[in-house]
């Protein structure tokens, strides 16, 4: 232990570097190895305990201490905002046990755990996007039972989905799902990419990034290589389509962005935002303006800064 | 002669042979187990990301010979207990053997099948793909990774590389590859999802061949690839 031990609260404890003990982190890499040499395909793992609790990406947090090195700068976002409670304290968790570089700005990372959304920037072949699951299977609520799923997945059985996705269009003329939408990875496994809205899908077809899977509570962890064929399911006559948005964030008039519906007030003022912060601020910081932007106050602000 | 290798470690030595034979097991381990852990993993999934790119693994160990320190960079960073290790008839010395005994507690089986990972050099020493464990369709992640030393990874005949992890094609050149390489990946491929995964590692560069990426020669044109999908 030359160094690498973390001091925590002046030397009361100290942990290995990045929480997780070493034979550990060889458990999960080992994992997410044959995760990327099987695109899709669920690998057990033996998930661990963490200091939090399942539900607030303790499957995420243990696929990134495994990956996370001193070189590395980390970027934490939850649905797409990087200073809600899950994002702050998972990034802060980062900083204290593996003294690790953070940031906000998604070119600057070159680890990016999140919870439910791809960021708009488009990602780079120097990065690795990180996503916190709750449930990796995809047949799980069409079929409970495990040994029937993995029957399946061995089989590439895979027509309950379709039917789940005919009986959307059935009972309301379109697929109704919107998010945790259905992918055929490469051809061969269909996948959940967690619940991510739909509009993010396209983004994981042959994304130059590594993307990484990590679900505690279920214990599995699996992967989409770089450049790899992610197709989301559908019909001919009913082709997958990704929500679109009437009108433009509020704050920075973008379009063809995720956006947020905000409630203003009780008599059905809303305003929709950018779900991706960080786009929306180096979109305003470059000039740009929505309709309810604060002129003055952002003048101000940046000025305090 | 096994046993006593294994044990040298923690008895006191009792002859000259002793001696060498435990700080050889004893010694040669990352300076910085960690660290050096973490660089190494980094590079090995990188590689595997992307296969057919060259990654670099840290060097500041020195397992003992015959076992070339690329192969002893991967033990070190992905075997311990959990991980049954097959050691190629050139590499299984009483030496070698203490080295992972006393880093990676791994242990060390006969069968090439019944591995986690497989250290051989490549070349007649090596057993075909078919000889390692390629898992079942259920848990084609219970298979074996065969990381295999070859003469270099540059300056041989070219092969192109396809699959996921590569964006149009990749050409790899490794040089001292086994006889009928090309056929004996199209027969992994068909075997999707099962199958072994593969690992080429010359000195300290390492290549990654996971099952999904399909070989073809390159100068001949000829796909040996009806196998694959």
């Amino acid at each position: 232990m030359t160094g690498q031990a973390q001091d925590i609260a002046g030397g009361m404890a100290a942990y290995n570097f990045a929480y997780l003990d070493e034979q550990t982190k060889r458990m999960i890499r080992r994992a997410i190895l044959k995760g990327i040499a099987i695109p899709a395909y669920q690998v057990p793992f033996a998930s661990r305990e963490m200091p939090m609790p399942y539900g607030w990406g303790t499957g995420g947090v243990q696929v990134t201490a495994s990956i996370i090195g001193r070189d590395d700068t980390l970027k934490v976002i939850d649905q797409g905002a990087d200073d809600t409670t899950n994002a702050v304290s998972i990034r802060a968790f980062f900083q204290k046990v593996a003294d690790v570089a953070v940031t906000t700005r998604t070119r600057e990372a070159s680890v990016i755990q999140t919870r439910h959304r791809i960021p708009e920037e488009p990602l780079t072949v120097s990065q690795v996007l990180v996503y916190q699951v709750p449930i990796p299977e995809p047949l799980r609520f069409l079929e409970p039972r495990e040994t029937e799923t993995r029957k399946m997945h061995a089989l590439e059985e895979y027509g309950l989905m379709h039917v789940k996705l005919y009986e959307d269009i059935a009972r309301h003329g379109h697929i109704a799902t919107t998010y945790a939408y259905p992918v055929l990875v490469d051809d061969r496994y269909v996948m959940d990419p967690s619940p991510t809205p739909k509009f993010d899908n396209p983004k994981m077809d042959m994304c130059p990034a590594l993307q990484l899977f990590g679900a505690g509570r279920e214990k599995r962890i699996y992967a989409i290589p770089p450049y790899t064929r992610v197709v989301s399911l559908d019909f001919e006559d009913h082709p997958f389509e990704v929500q679109r948005f009437e009108e433009p964030c509020a704050l920075c008039a973008a379009r063809d962005v995720y956006l947020d519906e905000v409630i203003l007030d009780d008599k059905g003022g809303r305003m929709f935002v950018c779900s991706d912060t960080d786009h929306c601020e180096e979109r305003r910081a470059a000039g740009n303006r929505g309709h309810l932007a604060a002129e003055e106050a952002y003048a101000t602000t940046e000025a305090a800064q | 002669m096994t046993h006593s290798a294994q044990a040298s470690a923690s008895q006191a030595p009792s002859s000259q042979s002793a001696v060498s034979m435990s700080a050889a097991c004893v010694e040669g381990g990352f300076s910085d187990p960690v660290m050096e852990a973490q660089v190494a993993f980094r590079a090995l999934m990188d590689a595997t990301a992307r296969p057919g790119s060259l990654c670099d693994l840290p060097g500041s160990l020195a397992p003992p010979a015959p076992l070339p320190e690329g192969l002893g960079a991967v033990a070190l960073t992905l075997c311990d207990p959990d991980t049954p290790v097959w050691l190629a008839p050139a590499y299984d010395t009483p030496e070698v053997r203490g080295w992972l005994a006393f880093h990676c507690a791994c242990p060390l089986v006969t069968e090439p099948a019944e591995s986690v990972f497989a250290f051989a050099p490549a070349g007649a020493d090596c057993p075909p793909l078919t000889a390692f464990n390629s898992g079942t369709q259920e848990y084609p992640d219970r298979s074996t990774t065969l990381v295999l030393a070859v003469e270099a990874l540059e300056g041989g005949a070219p092969l192109n590389l396809e699959g996921p992890g590569i964006r149009s094609r990749e050409t790899l050149a490794a040089a001292g590859l086994p006889e009928g390489f090309v056929a004996q990946r199209a027969e992994n491929r068909a075997l999707f999802p099962r199958g072994s995964d593969l690992l080429l590692v010359a000195g300290l560069r390492g290549c990654a061949l996971p099952r999904t990426t399909r070989v073809t020669a390159a100068s001949t044109g000829t796909s040996t690839d009806e196998g694959a999908e």
